[in-house]
């Protein structure tokens, strides 16, 4: 028995889950458990209640409508990577998703409880990041939506009210002649990264760079967007052969000190290396894409 | 039916009862909300082919099938498998007693040595093999990634990937083999 002891909350609405929340001091939400539990078995948390969500309907539906991919906040991880339709929607989704842990975590992990838990390090939290994604949370006055811009706040810490239960989250469909990557090192397979890029590059019409949307995990204390990157893809001289130095305007974000890991100035040239390679593997697949829907058109 | 009145000595937790069915037998049970399935399975059912090693999810030591997948018992409360099928490395041999083709194939292959990752490492090769038939044509690379999910201190891992292609391979021309029959 490793946990310390707690009340098990099993509500069968959302309502209900809220209701927990609001009757109790201190709770967390199981969801799949792959980040909870640990901190459980350690008595890292030791809260008074425990609130399963497992029985709540509708979270783990799944389902692409217009320019957004809903998924229920307790879709398992593995059911969303092999996902053909949300795949065909957005495919940096899958990508990002085969960095995340390994299969037999993914089998039980959670989109909404990866997002919620918010480790910086994590990968999902800086894909929504990247695709100016968004959630929706429920509290005691209803549904409200939160993009994620605004939901990172700190190490482990969203803006998510205490009384309050992530039940919903949207990536936008990926748009046309858009390029996308997923890229990290890890020093072993499935371990968190000691840092990681998500990446879109959109091309205009003539087959110049429009814009370029990235995010890093594994930095700082939050997912944070690459800004002096995608502002440097704003220009009109931005092309290929200038990727290396647009990559390098990425370094400052670097907050996380020497660790036990690697040298701060270690993670700075990783996060470098990583966006140029995103960049580079992004240009390559719109470009591929564009060339592909021209095709298309001409043969029509 | 199997009924656990097991309880641990050194907790008066109130309890809740669940039912399952773990290896094909349904087991009806009171259980602290707090207690992990890998205990569960340990000390209430005696099953104790799953092994507990770090208990926060990186050794793969602990994994079982949990309603069809791999997954972590460590990282699993019981309570949360009220209605659920799970099954352990204990459900792995046929009948009559005989090694599944994984189990085979890692006694053949020398995938083993002190033994202590290998209940989590069967099923995490059983599982991947069922999703996966194809891994039989993968490199030793594909196949290290496959099964980077569980840590092996003894072996360096060159039996368990040569456990795992010949296991993959015993699969699929157990297949061709089946179908080829159906079909004439």
């Amino acid at each position: 028995m490793k946990p310390s002891r707690f009340e098990y909350v099993l509500p069968r609405s959302i309502e209900e889950a809220v209701a927990a929340r609001v009757e109790h001091a201190d709770t967390v939400v199981l969801s799949g458990g792959q980040s909870l539990v640990p901190t459980l078995n350690f008595r890292l948390s030791n809260p008074e209640a425990v609130i399963d969500l497992r029985l709540v309907p509708g979270l783990d539906d799944v389902r692409v409508e217009g320019e957004w991919i809903h998924v229920g906040g307790r879709t398992r991880q593995r059911d969303l990577e092999l996902d053909d339709a949300v795949h065909a929607a957005n495919p940096l989704i899958r990508e990002t998703l085969h960095h995340v842990a390994h299969p037999v975590i993914r089998n039980r992990g959670t989109v909404g409880g990866s997002i919620a838990h918010a480790d910086p390090s994590a990968e999902l939290p800086c894909l929504l990041l990247c695709l100016d994604g968004e959630v929706v949370a429920h509290g005691p006055s209803g549904a409200r939506t939160i993009d994620a811009q605004d939901l990172f706040e700190f190490i482990l810490s969203t803006t998510l009210e205490p009384d309050e239960i992530l039940t919903e989250v949207r990536f936008p469909v990926l748009p046309e002649r858009t390029g996308w990557c997923f890229t990290e090192f890890a020093r072993r397979h499935g371990d968190f990264a000691l840092a990681g890029v998500a990446a879109t590059l959109t091309l205009a019409d003539d087959g110049t760079i429009a814009w370029g949307q990235l995010a890093a995990c594994g930095v700082t204390t939050t997912p944070v967007r690459l800004v002096a990157v995608e502002d440097a893809l704003l220009d009109d001289a931005a092309d290929p052969s200038r990727f290396r130095e647009i990559a390098a305007l990425a370094a400052d974000v670097v907050t996380v000190p020497d660790d036990e890991s690697c040298s701060s100035a270690y993670r700075r040239d990783l996060l470098v290396g990583l966006v140029e390679r995103a960049l580079r593997t992004s240009w390559q697949r719109a470009t591929e894409r564009a060339t592909a829907r021209t095709s298309r058109e001409v043969t029509s | 039916m199997t009924s656990s009145t097991y309880r641990s000595p050194v907790n008066d937790d109130p309890t809740l009862d669940i039912s399952l069915v773990v290896n094909g037998r349904p087991v009806e049970a009171s259980v602290s909300p707090r207690l992990l399935l890998s205990d569960f399975l340990r000390h209430h059912l005696g099953l104790t082919g799953t092994h507990v090693g770090c208990e926060h999810g990186v050794c793969g030591a602990c994994t079982v099938h949990i309603d069809g997948r791999a997954a972590r018992s460590c990282l699993t409360l019981a309570v949360q498998l009220d209605g659920a099928t799970v099954r352990t490395v204990e459900d792995l041999e046929g009948p009559d007693g005989s090694l599944s083709p994984v189990q085979a194939a890692f006694r053949d292959c020398h995938g083993l040595q002190c033994g202590f990752c290998t209940p989590g490492f069967l099923m995490s090769v059983t599982a991947l093999l069922d999703e996966d038939p194809d891994v039989a044509d993968a490199s030793d690379a594909e196949i290290r990634e496959r099964i980077a999910g569980n840590l092996c201190r003894c072996t360096g891992y060159q039996g368990i990937v040569a456990a795992t292609r010949q296991a993959a391979e015993t699969l699929r021309d157990a297949k061709e083999q089946a179908d080829g029959t159906t079909q004439g």
